[in-house]
């Protein structure tokens, strides 16, 4: 109920800031809905928002398999970690904009460039939060599973993983809004579709209507996404700990 | 199995980069179906001790002889459990063999009943303990060890649970190694009692009783205690 107040008071805002702007600069609420639905009739929006959606999840999905991997060996190696550490700390305060240009620069304006670029820029958070629960790691338990002889695999899935799974939820949590905002950008720079493109087109034109029409509709997309995927998703996955308080 | 162990030292550096020397001179063998047991003063190295015989440390002077097969069942002095995976779920991690009849038994034994489908965090710690001792015996061991199982458990139970240690050691000639403070358990349980001096932990006295566990009633405790209270090490 409080939300839906919130969003009508945005909306109204919005509504009367947009007839004391002008239309150029703000148009109203009905002009960007008229946007959005010519753009949903023609499929044009669907598509645009499909693809982006695809790199979110193909970057995503690299960056935060990566970066358990790496994460996890330097949370356990010595010598993986002291080899890493200058890496990450030079990845972690490098600018997006630079990883996606030089993508862009050395593998060509291509599909597998800017997916490359997104998941370099959310991997070193990744890896430090990974990291962080592998030195957190109770040894107690390592050892006896190590007694008991509990073979490999089984143990990293059973003894380990559900002790680095807060770890990999935070980081896949702060990873995923990382990850809407860098794509629009890796978009916007050097693909031929999805939102970032649709915006950067629009920024062209200055036609703010569209510009607002795309932003908006992916929001709302990523707003679904969180609350309907990511939320029940991290909840089922530390559910023991609820029966455990 | 036979167990032989020679170890002449074994040193651990501290944080500030010290050496410290945790045992010398622990020498002693073991075969199928005995029980050692381990007495001595607390921190005097005997957690230590077990894990270089459970093969989890192996820097250390001299020799370990076990069977490379050899499966271990461990009940360590916290109950280590996964806080994540019900009582169930955490014995069949450490036995995925076991058949539904011993799994229901063991629970019966130790009065787990009840809480199969529980998680660690819902159980006391006497409970937990239980659990972690039917994992231990849930892998059919050829190779038992047990560092304070007895600790917080009520007197019935824990007498219990000594009759289905002797039990399990009789009819599966398991080879166990106890560890203990309590004098009581340690002669009514052991075949072979090993003294421990303070840190560096080595063996001041081997006492070896003779009489069948089922045989010693009260009465033979109290005399073979009362022999004991004579050697300087013992409390």
């Amino acid at each position: 109920m409080l939300r839906l107040l919130s969003f009508a008071v945005f909306l109204g805002s919005w509504w009367i800031a947009a007839v004391l702007a002008g239309s150029t600069k703000l148009p109203t609420p009905p002009a960007v809905l008229n946007v959005a639905i010519s753009e949903a009739a023609s499929g044009a929006l669907f598509f645009n928002i499909g693809v982006t959606l695809a790199r979110v999840a193909l970057s995503f999905t690299l960056a935060i398999t990566v970066g358990i991997a790496l994460g996890y060996l330097m949370g356990r190696v010595k010598l993986a970690n002291r080899l890493g550490d200058p890496w990450l700390i030079l990845l972690l305060n490098l600018p997006a904009l630079v990883v996606i240009v030089l993508a862009y620069i050395w593998a060509g304006l291509t599909e597998v460039a800017a997916i490359a670029a997104i998941a370099i820029n959310k991997l070193p958070a990744t890896v430090v939060t990974v990291r962080e629960g592998t030195r957190a790691l109770d040894a107690s338990l390592d050892e006896m599973a190590q007694v008991f002889a509990i073979p490999r695999w089984r143990a990293f899935r059973h003894v380990i993983l559900p002790q680095l799974v807060p770890y990999i939820a935070a980081a896949s949590r702060s990873g995923l809004s990382l990850v809407w905002k860098i794509v629009l950008v890796a978009e916007l720079l050097g693909r031929p579709n999805g939102v970032g493109f649709e915006i950067g087109v629009a920024f062209q034109l200055f036609d703010t209507p569209r510009l607002l029409a795309y932003s908006l509709s992916f929001a709302a997309v990523v707003l679904v996404i969180e609350t309907a995927l990511v939320q029940p998703f991290e909840a089922r996955l530390t559910r023991w700990r609820l029966r455990a308080a | 199995m036979r167990l032989e162990v020679d170890i002449a030292g074994k040193a651990y550096r501290s944080a500030s980069g010290k050496q410290h020397a945790a045992l010398a001179g622990i020498k002693f063998a073991l075969n199928a179906g005995e029980i050692g047991v381990f007495v001595g003063p607390s921190g005097c190295g005997k957690s230590t001790l077990l894990r270089i015989l459970t093969g989890v440390d192996h820097d250390f002077q001299g020799t370990v002889l076990r069977p490379d097969e050899s499966r271990i069942g461990m009940v360590f002095q916290e109950p280590r459990l996964l806080p994540w995976r019900s009582v169930e779920e955490n014995v069949r991690l450490a036995a995925p063999l076991i058949d539904e009849a011993r799994l229901s038994e063991l629970f019966d034994i130790l009065e787990l009943r009840a809480h199969r489908s529980h998680f660690p965090g819902e159980l006391s710690l006497g409970l937990a303990r239980r659990v972690a001792l039917a994992r231990a015996f849930a892998v059919e061991p050829d190779f038992l060890v047990l560092d304070e199982p007895f600790a917080s458990l009520d007197k019935a139970l824990a007498a219990r649970l000594q009759d289905e240690i002797a039990a399990l050691v009789a009819s599966r000639s398991v080879l166990t190694i106890l560890v203990t403070h309590d004098l009581d358990d340690a002669v009514r349980l052991g075949d072979h009692l090993f003294f421990l001096s303070p840190r560096p932990a080595q063996i001041l006295q081997v006492l070896s009783i003779d009489t069948p566990r089922a045989a010693r009633g009260e009465k033979e405790i109290a005399k073979i205690k009362s022999d004991l209270a004579l050697l300087p090490t013992c409390k």
